[in-house]
């Protein structure tokens, strides 16, 4: 069999002529830059592995299965209804309450899931990571990846309605090009934020539990400083900015627009995804740098 | 095939003691305010010798300190040392599972790590899955896991519960299938902490087995931690004894085996009752002293298999009573109790004068040279009399027999509990009955 290596470091400048003959040097700090992504790449198979465990382990010896997948955004949805659009009259302009709620949940559970999930990775692992090395990030990749699962799920329930809709001939206008096109580039932008947030969550809780706690509701604060349930135009203009601060809300607009009709906001979309770029990397980094020695702190 | 495949470096591993809360915060902020500053950690000073007995100041300390070392290629190093000697710490760096202080360690090849025995194994999922699972973990890839397969669920023996979630399995199953995945895996080094201490003794048999043809026929790099140190002679070569922390031995496995037995491992020849503390004992009897001296007036505590070995048991009798008793168990190192022996064997001492004089008396066995094997061995003292018993105290003392290395390693090597040394005789068969059995053909 041939040695696969798991991690090649550049030999430093000092270092003896024979330094390059090892193929892996354990040293206190390893450079932030470092990144080790091709490592990752050696571990995809565990990945898979991972979202396998995940698919399978998660609804054994329960009756309904993935129907707990629908059930849970269906009852919020109802929820929703009932309260902002029933009881507090928040209009959800020309696109019927139930769709409305339903285009701004689905994406929004994804994002939430992935964020609340991989911020406990370090915590959560700590058996496992305490006994055996594999590149940590593997751990929230796969996190992120089987997510995807219950996104399909609750993505058919938004489908189903939207086909309702269609053939009762409510005023929705989707863009069918657009769906094809930007779906996918919507789904990885939530990935990777809910992933460089949570990652980035995790590393900083190995020590300080403190953000733990923030977490939880946090997440739930954060839907409604963003237009999940209240459509973006109905926002106040002094409120408006920090909304549009947040950079889930171009995304979550976007698909709404995409899905039901509307003007996709392209600017602040570009932003989003900078944002995320550089929440990501952030994560990465400081993740990559929490993962070598978190195991004596956590 | 001698080159070396490890080199550890000054390796250093620095832990802070106590619970992580507010104060933690301030040394983070201090230690942050020194490096913008362009100073030294201020706390990695002040760190002192790891010994887990002693109390100390300091919030810090080190758990291992300047450790350097090579393994060769195809070389079984044995590492041992008293529990908080460092062993888990080195492995732990040497696995990457956390980074040491200071120092570098340069590895060629791939590393696998076996901390613990199933690690990442799901209840919920089948065997099958969980091999694959754990393979994947162990760092192997999915083609490779496919081509050994069926070699995995053979040595695991498993075979009837392959698509059972293994959460179904005993954990005996559990831990075949788990050392079966990672006896299959192919590094060019690696690293067992203890994970012998589990399964049956046939299974135990095998995992020693199969570390050995690792190590001889497929001429890979082992790393052995264990308090098995049968195992670790019979597996290693080299060995590394680890004290507080830092390398107190390294080479030779038997000498550093040796060097252990015989450094100060918490084994004491003599037991006398705390006496502070209430008394070792009823109204009747009350233990005074117990000890274990070798025949020749050696302390211990490693006697050699050619000495005999006294076991003096010293008690108050406090009222007159019949039937007194006094006597003790010897186990071996794995608990087992090799044989009892108690004074009512002694012929026509004192037994009767004890029985009516209260006092001061002391019991003496006689454990003949020749007949424990090598290995340690503790004794439990006890002391009874018809109506209940006295006094019972476990593992009160122990210590080690080793061979006088007269003989051959064939003798010093035999395996056993005991090796006594029986009468036997050979005789040799006159050529008629020979004859008999195996007719040889008459030229």
């Amino acid at each position: 069999m041939s040695a696969p290596v798991l991690e090649a470091r550049p030999a430093p400048a000092v270092a003896s002529a024979d330094d390059d003959q090892w193929s892996l040097v354990i040293r206190p700090h390893g450079r932030w830059w470092e990144l080790q992504l091709a490592d990752v790449w050696h571990y995809r198979d565990l990945l898979w592995m991972f979202i396998r465990r995940d698919f399978v382990s998660v609804y054994k010896q329960t009756i309904l299965g993935p129907i707990w997948f629908f059930i849970q955004p269906l009852l919020t949805t109802i929820m929703f209804t009932i309260v902002f659009s029933g009881v507090a009259k928040i209009s959800t302009g020309n696109y019927p309450p139930m769709l409305f709620y339903l285009a701004g949940t689905t994406p929004w559970n994804y994002f939430a899931t992935c964020l609340t999930k991989t911020s406990g990775t370090f915590i959560n692992n700590s058996q496992l990571f305490g006994k055996v090395y594999f590149p940590r990030l593997v751990t929230p990749i796969s996190i992120v990846a089987s997510n995807l699962i219950q996104f399909s799920i609750q993505f058919l329930l938004f489908f189903g309605f939207l086909a309702y809709y269609l053939v009762k001939g409510a005023a929705i206008q989707p863009d069918w090009l657009m769906i094809v096109l930007l779906t996918p580039v919507l789904l990885l932008l939530m990935a990777l934020l809910g992933l460089g947030t949570g990652i980035l969550v995790s590393s900083l809780t190995t020590k300080y539990r403190d953000l733990n706690f923030l977490i939880a509701f946090g997440v739930q604060l954060a839907m409604y400083g963003t237009p999940v349930i209240i459509p973006m135009a109905s926002i106040p203009q002094k409120y408006r900015l920090l909304v549009e601060a947040d950079p889930m809300s171009a995304i979550i607009e976007s698909f709404r627009a995409i899905y039901l009709g509307g003007d996709i906001p392209w600017s602040q979309l570009g932003i989003s995804a900078g944002v995320t770029a550089i929440l990501l990397l952030l994560g990465v980094a400081i993740f990559n740098k929490v993962e070598k020695t978190f195991m004596d702190t956590v | 095939m001698s080159d070396t495949i490890i080199k550890v470096e000054n390796i250093s591993k620095l832990y802070r003691l106590g619970e992580v809360g507010t104060g933690t915060l301030r040394h983070d902020f201090n230690r942050w305010w020194h490096k913008v500053r362009g100073k030294e950690d201020p706390y990695l000073k002040i760190g002192q010798v790891n010994d887990r007995s002693i109390k100390s100041d300091s919030d810090y300390a080190w758990a291992l300190q300047d450790v350097s070392f090579e393994v060769k290629r195809g070389e079984v190093l044995g590492i041992i040392g008293r529990n908080g000697a460092g062993k888990s710490t080195l492995l732990k760096i040497l696995s990457r599972v956390t980074m040491p202080t200071a120092g570098e360690i340069k590895i060629k090849g791939r590393i696998a790590s076996l901390l613990e025995v199933g690690t990442g194994f799901n209840p919920e999922l089948t065997g099958r899955d969980n091999i694959y699972l754990n393979g994947a973990i162990l760092g192997m890839r999915k083609r490779e896991i496919d081509r050994k397969f069926d070699e995995i669920v053979a040595f695991s023996e498993v075979e009837r519960y392959i698509d059972t979630p293994v959460k179904r399995y005993s954990s005996g199953m559990y831990v075949r299938l788990a050392f079966a995945v990672a006896a299959h895996l192919e590094p060019e080094i690696l690293i067992v902490d203890e994970v012998l201490a589990v399964g049956d003794m046939e299974f135990q048999k095998k995992c020693l087995g199969k570390m050995q043809d690792v190590a001889a026929k497929e001429g890979r790099t082992v790393l052995f931690v264990s308090h098995n140190m049968a195992a670790v002679n019979r597996l290693c070569q080299t060995g590394l004894l680890l004290e507080k922390g830092s390398i107190a031995l390294c080479g030779n496995i038997s000498s550093v085996v040796a060097k252990y037995l015989q450094s100060d491992t918490g084994d004491k020849t003599q037991f006398v009752p705390d006496p502070a503390k209430p008394p070792v004992g009823n109204d009747t009897v009350i233990l005074l002293a117990l000890a274990v001296k070798g025949g020749d007036g050696s302390v211990g505590p490693t006697f050699v298999s050619s000495t005999a070995i006294k076991a003096e048991i010293t008690c108050r009798v406090l009222k007159a009573v019949r039937g007194l008793r006094v006597g003790f168990h010897l186990h071996s190192a794995d608990g087992t109790i090799v044989f009892n022996a108690a004074d009512t064997d002694a012929d026509g001492g004192l037994e009767d004068e004890r029985a009516c004089h209260p006092g001061v008396y002391t019991s003496t066995c006689v454990i003949p040279e020749g007949l424990l094997n090598r290995g340690q061995y503790s004794i439990t003292v006890g002391s009874d009399t018809p109506m209940g018993g006295n006094f019972y105290c476990e593992n009160a003392v122990s210590f080690f027999i080793v061979p006088d290395g007269t003989r051959d390693s064939r003798e010093d090597n035999r395996p056993g509990i005991v090796c006594p040394r029986l009468s036997w005789e050979i005789a040799r068969k006159t050529e008629l009955e020979t004859d008999d059995r195996n007719p040889v053909p008459v030229h």
